[in-house]
């Protein structure tokens, strides 16, 4: 790849802010680009890279700072300026007719259909799909186009408005292995010719295989710029979550007995996303038993099985030494199982219910109804008590839950959680968007709840937060699991390399 | 242009919007009565005296309230839970159905009421079984089944008209044997002409506000409407939910059928629901889902279509003008709902 520290800067975002209420999801952010150059932009979900990128092209406007291409000042909030300074961008979901053909779909937005003679736009389609090796028949009908030579009609209508800056957000989440490579060898051909090229990622072998440079973004601000020659993917995966911060972490503790066990437990796979591949886990009173991974590999899998959502395929669950049978959400409850689940505003809350309804949700049947009759006054009382013991900032009880922040909305749901005093504790993601107050509160529960005896698993994308909380920590990946490791026995650029799925293969061979 | 959505609607956004649908039904119904020819002032005013003008107006708009109180309450509550029952005019069928089979002689009094409006009641929630059993196991979309069974239930009606039902002594007209006279509603006061069907759906219309106010059941209901995936996620049956809420919209809509026949007709024929079923989803609509607002739209929407037979004869505009007057009605409702939710920006 040609590397030249000295080529023209085509593309400079300098100093981006952007906050949404409290949450920042740019925090300074800048970013050069130079001609040539393909910069992956590496971060986890929520990290900031699609805020950045709606920045570029305008669909949102920046608190703060600006955007340069080829030297000049772009206009924020124009999205047609970009496109027309020569950034072409190729979304994760595409952006085409299906019922058009490939040229009709290039075409397509920049002139009409009936303009003019289709002679030359065909001619300079077939010119561009042969110099970058984007081979797709320009007659051909989209809709019977495969995924992958949908993208290469995308990245063709770009390179069709002149594009001289390609973005690519996720290319390969929706490519076989054969159609990334293709996709490499394109982009190399594009980089030749001396254009310059955004490569959006969590996927750190391909980071490492196409980039030339990686800027690691994290909860809104860069983490990290690294030359993709100068790195490995360990050390790209600990930027990428976090490990050389420090957290307030919890004191290690001894651990009681086993009060959930899973044995070889499988579900199969769901698309891109990987089920569970026999899977043993124990969690134990008095321990918080974290499980990093990076997103996608397995943990909702996982959740779904310890919360109840789903049976498993293979494979036993035992609560407190006893299989478990008809396994349901319902069940689960029953067992002292409590959940906070990943997506508070879909799974964890009834948007147009209040305060009150959400907070007897779970436990409507058993706690606050005596033969099918609600006892309002006694739902009421308790969501008060929520209210005030954790904190829920609310004008009160009959608010509906969709008016309260991400931190306040997850706090009634823990105190929902934590009511009926459960001792085994499954938290998903606990804390993602939340500020730093939340942050501290909602893991401090967790903590408490283990010192009270009982058994936590914490899944989390954030490295820190497991380190920080974990006393044995498990590492997902591709659905499988590793071996738990105690406090404090491995840094975080082991464990990078356990998410990025190296020792699994040579555990497997050992 | 586009929609956002309104974190929180003010009172007079919630109230207000409704009204003014209301404001802009009366408006086009007049320039309907202009385009036909006739004064529209002089037109409203007589639907309105066709509706309410006389004691007998009121009972007559009462009566024809009835069904759609019933269809109406139907629909609310399946509509609640995000099941699309479109078959209240199939369920009301059976109901007709089950009053005529229990009420020409099988049973006496004092059974024969109770026993027929429970066996009603069954015949409408099992009618709507079928649907929402395939919906939970098979994903099947039950607009479309609740939809069709309309048609198979009409012409099935009409096979039992024209042969075991037939009435004997009916001189060839398609109708059934009538009821007798212990298989009867009661008038609620002697010499008016409003049978106790009317108070039972009053009756009807409070016990389903207890429930979907007062009950785990319809806590459940309302919580698998508003977020199956929540409320799965909370331990709710969602399934069987569903199952509960098809069952209550089923018998209900079944009582419609089962009144018209014990209270008002004394016999099956297959005209005897201009469309109850249907006008139901408007009457649970304007309602806003709410059963006590039931009572009033099924009310206001009886009235409109008294009113309009009265009117008709008198101003000779057609009586069409109650149905497009309930079209539009249901039209600048549901606009009303939205903008009650959303605001338009441009951009």
């Amino acid at each position: 790849m040609n590397r030249d520290e000295g080529a023209e800067v085509v593309l400079r975002l300098d100093r981006i802010s952007k906050a949404f209420g409290a949450l920042k999801a740019n925090d300074g952010v800048s970013l050069t680009l130079r001609r040539g150059e393909v910069v992956a932009l590496l971060g986890e979900n929520g990290a900031g890279k699609t805020t950045l990128m709606n920045i570029l092209f305008g669909h949102y406007v920046a608190d703060e700072g600006g955007v340069e291409v080829f030297g000049q000042p772009l206009p924020p909030g124009n999205p047609r300026a970009a496109l027309a300074a020569g950034v072409g961008m190729v979304h994760q979901h595409f952006t085409l007719a299906g019922n058009l053909t490939v040229l009709e779909n290039i075409r397509l937005g920049t002139e009409g259909l009936w303009s003019r003679g289709q002679g030359g736009a065909r001619a300079k389609v077939e010119r561009l799909s042969r110099d970058f090796g984007l081979a797709v028949h320009p007659a051909a009908k989209v809709g019977r186009l495969t995924v992958g030579e949908r993208q290469r009609v995308e990245i063709l209508k770009a390179l069709y408005r002149d594009a001289r800056i390609l973005i690519l957000d996720e290319p390969t989440a929706v490519l076989t292995p054969q159609e990334s490579e293709a996709l490499f060898a394109t982009l190399r051909k594009a980089t030749a010719m001396g254009l310059s090229v955004i490569f959006i990622s969590h996927k750190l072998h391909e980071v490492m295989a196409i980039a030339d440079r990686c800027v690691v973004l994290r909860h809104g601000r860069v983490v990290g710029e690294v030359d993709t020659h100068a790195t490995d993917k360990g050390a790209l995966a600990a930027l990428m979550v976090g490990g050389e911060l420090s957290l307030p972490r919890a004191e290690a503790r001894a651990a009681g007995t086993v009060l959930m066990r899973l044995m070889g437990v499988t579900t199969p796979d769901r698309g891109a996303a990987p089920g569970l591949k026999g899977i043993s886990l124990e969690l134990r009173a008095g321990q918080i038993t974290g499980l990093a991974g990076v997103s996608g590999n397995g943990q909702a899998a996982l959740a779904e099985i310890v919360g109840g959502l789903a049976q498993p395929a293979e494979g036993r669950i035992a609560l407190r030494g006893k299989d478990v049978r008809r396994w349901s959400p319902g069940t689960a409850l029953a067992e002292g199982v409590a959940r906070i689940p990943e997506d508070r505003h879909h799974q964890g809350s009834i948007a147009d219910f209040d305060l009150t309804e959400n907070a007897v949700l779970e436990g409507y049947r058993s706690r606050f109804s005596r033969r099918g009759w609600m006892n309002w006054r006694a739902a009421r009382e308790f969501a008060e008590t929520i209210i005030a013991d954790y904190d829920v900032r609310c004008p009160g009880p009959s608010t509906r839950i969709r008016l309260l922040s991400g931190g306040n909305m997850q706090k009634l749901i823990l105190g929902r959680a934590m009511a009926p005093g459960p001792d085994i504790i499954l938290a998903n993601q606990p804390v993602r968007g939340l500020d730093v107050g939340a942050i501290a509160y909602v893991q401090s529960q967790l903590i408490a709840a283990r010192d009270r005896g009982a058994a936590v698993l914490l899944i989390s994308e954030d490295l820190d937060e497991i380190m920080g909380l974990s006393d044995v920590i498990h590492v997902m990946s591709q659905g499988r699991l590793s071996p738990g490791f105690a406090r404090g026995t491995m840094t975080a650029a082991e464990l990078g390399l356990w998410m990025a799925g190296q020792k699994f293969e040579g555990a497997d061979a050992a | 242009m586009r929609l956002e959505p309104i974190a929180n609607p003010s009172a007079l956004r919630r109230l207000g919007l409704p009204a003014l649908a209301l404001v802009a039904t009366m408006a086009v119904a007049m320039a309907l009565a202009l385009v036909a020819g006739a004064n529209p002032l002089a037109v409203l005013g007589q639907i309105a005296k066709g509706a309410l003008g006389s004691k007998l107006a009121v009972l007559e708009t009462l009566n024809r309230a009835t069904p759609l109180i019933f269809t109406g309450l139907a629909v609310a509550v399946a509509f609640r839970a995000k099941l699309w029952n479109i078959g209240a005019e199939a369920q009301l069928y059976a109901g007709a159905i089950l009053a005529v089979v229990l009420g020409t002689g099988v049973l006496g009094s004092p059974w024969v009421l109770p026993v027929s409006a429970l066996a009603a009641m069954l015949a409408g929630a099992a009618l709507l079984l079928g649907p929402v059993l395939l919906k939970t196991r098979l994903g099947v979309d039950e607009v479309v089944t609740t939809l069709l069974l309309n048609f198979i239930m009409l012409l099935f009606v009409s096979y039992l008209l024209e042969g075991p039902m037939k009435d004997p002594m009916g001189m060839g007209w398609p109708k059934s044997t009538p009821l007798i006279a212990e298989a009867r509603l009661p008038r609620i006061v002697d010499g008016l002409r409003l049978h106790w069907g009317f108070a039972l759906a009053i009756i009807a219309a409070v016990l389903v506000w207890v429930i979907q106010t007062r009950t785990a059941l319809g806590f459940e209901i309302r919580a698998v409407g508003q977020n199956p995936e929540a409320a799965r996620f909370a331990g709710m049956p969602v399934n069987a939910v569903l199952v509960k809420t098809a069952l209550l919209s089923g018998g209900l809509a079944a009582l419609a059928g089962w009144s018209e026949v014990a209270g008002l007709k004394g016999h099956l024929s297959s005209d005897l629901s201009p469309g109850f079923g249907y006008t139901g989803i408007i009457v649970a609509m304007l309602a806003l889902l709410h059963p006590l607002g039931v009572i009033l739209t099924a009310i206001f929407v009886a009235g409109i279509f008294v009113g309009s037979d009265a009117m008709s004869r008198a101003a000779g505009v057609p009586t069409y003008i109650a149905d497009m007057l309930m079209a539009t009605a249901l039209l600048f409702m549901v606009l009303a709902i939205l903008l009650t939710q959303v605001r338009v920006v441009r951009g």
